[in-house]
């Protein structure tokens, strides 16, 4: 009796959450797993029993498989990309610099604004029309003599076409992870790095002996978000060019064959695949700050 | 020992007001570049639509003009509403029910609490294509496709993990006597949360409904899924205003620029509530 009226209330005030919580996410985790395994085509829904037949459908789906090439490879220069230019610019704002509040609010507004607005500004940078109607950045590099960097951005028929959309995402995340960046590097505390100067370190040695060992975590959880973004990006992709083959990824592809090829077991098969990829990096994450924070 | 570390002290000196101009010119070199795409939206949207050719893009308009704004706020207007409509209920129900969430797991710890914290964390990550099929069945057998109410609904719920996850960060910080000794004053739980623990979390509260309004107002999956025309939010009326290979690009920024006017006036007015909102996405509350 002492037990329910410690933890009653408690429990009745998170209890809507935690339900909400049970069913908007893990009972339709599971109905999804489930739809994947069916055989439902069209817009009635049946749940048929058809084994891994999807996913033995998608092995030999050449537009899958693409897709699949086109993550990788949006995944590799989103993520490199982003994590080289957001530790450059902590670089150079950490040491207190004059106006480093101006130099911040100006790399993370993208951060405050639509991926579907960054999308449409850079479809039109990088246009890859030519001649009089020529525009965008092909345009600017023919004006300022660098005409030989002009290419056919996401129209490009190779599979970099896709690394194109990564400089737009990149461009609105850069932000995000200087900031990670700033916070770690201001986590190692000015005491520290006396210390260090104190014994003699020079600034670089500083850096190097005192600062990096602690950047890590900060690249962890960078590369981890970051590689999640990747793989669950729909929208940037979507208004950049939704038609286009070339940089569709699987989170397109689902969208494509579910709601307009009414192939809802097939996209169910897909959307398990993203949770799968996606929880192979963010359960260890979550395992790992839940547990380190205990620690402390 | 003693002499190399003099030695660098006194390079160090002597070259450091040549490497602090080195790094302001980089960085004022950085901030150009990264500016580029505001300097296309701005003097695109301010030409006079007459002027407008996607070939004359880096030219400054001749004459500034907001006919353009004109032009394409009718059609953006109603899902501009509707997104107000939406993502304003949405952060808010979504951050008075973290904090309460986050309350509990921070200062009530019942049993079981370290193994629904990350449960619920994990709600943050997951790609919404996972959840699609079954959200919109269960929704259209509740009535609630097509209009406002579902996208509310998923907005709130698929908001609870950040916004517990602020909240909780935030009472962990608070001191446990500040609750105890309510509790001795005959304090209930609730009565603890309301009248001690909430007015003291104002600003985790600024941090939580910031960010919710932000992700809400930006989403376009839920929207494209749940609504229909009368009631698309501002990004799916965006995309539909912009999205067209006809539409003329001047429209196009003018449309993305007006949508994002919301979003962008929160994050100047407030930023630093955004920046921690930013720093509890990444799990390091």
């Amino acid at each position: 009796m002492l037990r329910i009226r410690k933890w009653g209330p408690a429990a009745l005030l998170v209890a809507p959450s935690l339900v909400a919580i049970g069913v908007f996410v893990y009972g339709f985790l599971g109905w999804n797993l489930r739809v994947s395994l069916s055989d439902w085509r069209g817009l009635r829904a049946t749940y048929d029993f058809a084994g891994l037949d999807n996913y033995r459908r998608l092995a030999g789906d050449t537009r899958f498989i693409d897709g699949v090439q086109n993550v990788v490879v949006f995944t590799v220069v989103f993520v490199a990309g982003t994590l080289i230019f957001g530790f450059l610019l902590a670089l150079l704002l950490e040491r207190g610099i004059r106006g480093e509040a101006f130099f911040r609010t100006v790399f993370l507004f993208p951060m405050a604004i639509s991926f579907i607005a960054t999308a449409i500004i850079w479809r039109w940078l990088m246009s890859n029309a030519s001649g009089a109607q020529e525009t965008g950045l092909n345009k600017l590099f023919d004006s300022v003599g660098l005409g030989f960097l002009a290419n056919d951005w996401f129209k490009a028929d190779s599979y970099w076409a896709v690394a194109s959309v990564a400089i737009a995402a990149g461009w609105a995340l850069v932000g995000y992870i200087m900031a990670l960046f700033l916070a770690g590097m201001r986590g190692v505390s000015d005491d520290l790095r006396e210390a260090a100067r104190v014994d003699g370190a020079s600034e670089a040695k500083a850096f190097w002996h005192v600062i990096r060992p602690m950047l890590l975590p900060v690249v962890m959880s960078a590369i981890v978000i970051l590689a999640h973004i990747s793989l669950k990006t729909f929208d940037l992709i979507y208004a950049m060019d939704a038609k286009s083959r070339k940089i569709e990824t699987p989170a397109l592809y689902m969208w494509f064959t579910t709601f307009e090829g009414l192939n809802f077991s097939i996209g169910a098969a897909i959307a398990t695949l993203l949770v799968l990829g996606i929880a192979l990096v963010i359960v260890p994450y979550i395992w790992y700050s839940v547990r380190s924070e205990r620690r402390r | 020992m003693t002499t190399t570390s003099e030695t660098s002290t006194r390079i160090r000196s002597r070259w450091a007001p040549y490497v602090t101009t080195v790094r302001y010119l980089v960085l004022f070199a950085l901030v150009c570049v990264f500016l580029i795409p505001v300097y296309v939206l701005l003097v695109t949207a301010m030409k006079d639509p007459a002027q407008v050719s996607p070939s004359r893009m880096w030219n400054l308009p001749d004459s500034f003009s907001v006919d353009t704004f004109g032009e394409v706020w009718p059609t953006l207007e109603p899902g501009f509403r509707n997104s107000v409509l939406m993502a304003l209920p949405a952060s808010i129900i979504s951050s008075l029910l973290g904090a309460a969430n986050g309350f509990v797991l921070a200062k009530w710890r019942f049993p079981g609490a370290d193994v629904v914290f990350p449960l619920i964390l994990f709600g943050m990550f997951i790609p919404y294509q996972a959840i699609l099929i079954p959200m919109r069945e269960l929704l259209t057998d509740w009535n609630m496709v097509g209009g406002l109410s579902g996208l509310i609904l998923v907005h709130i719920i698929y908001g609870l993990p950040i916004t517990t996850l602020i909240f909780r960060s935030y009472f962990v910080t608070i001191s446990d006597e500040l609750i105890d000794s309510a509790q001795v004053d005959g304090a209930g739980m609730i009565r603890t949360l309301v009248f001690v623990a909430l007015p003291i979390a104002l600003p985790a509260f600024a941090v939580a409904v910031i960010w919710q309004f932000t992700s809400a107002w930006n989403d376009f999956l839920f929207g494209l899924v749940l609504t229909s025309t009368d009631s698309w939010p501002v990004t799916v009326a965006l995309n539909n205003i912009a999205g067209g290979q006809v539409v003329p690009f001047h429209e196009a920024m003018a449309a993305a620029l007006l949508a994002s006017i919301p979003t962008l006036l929160v994050y100047v007015l407030m930023g630093r509530f955004f920046m921690r909102g930013l720093m509890a996405g990444a799990l390091k509350g």
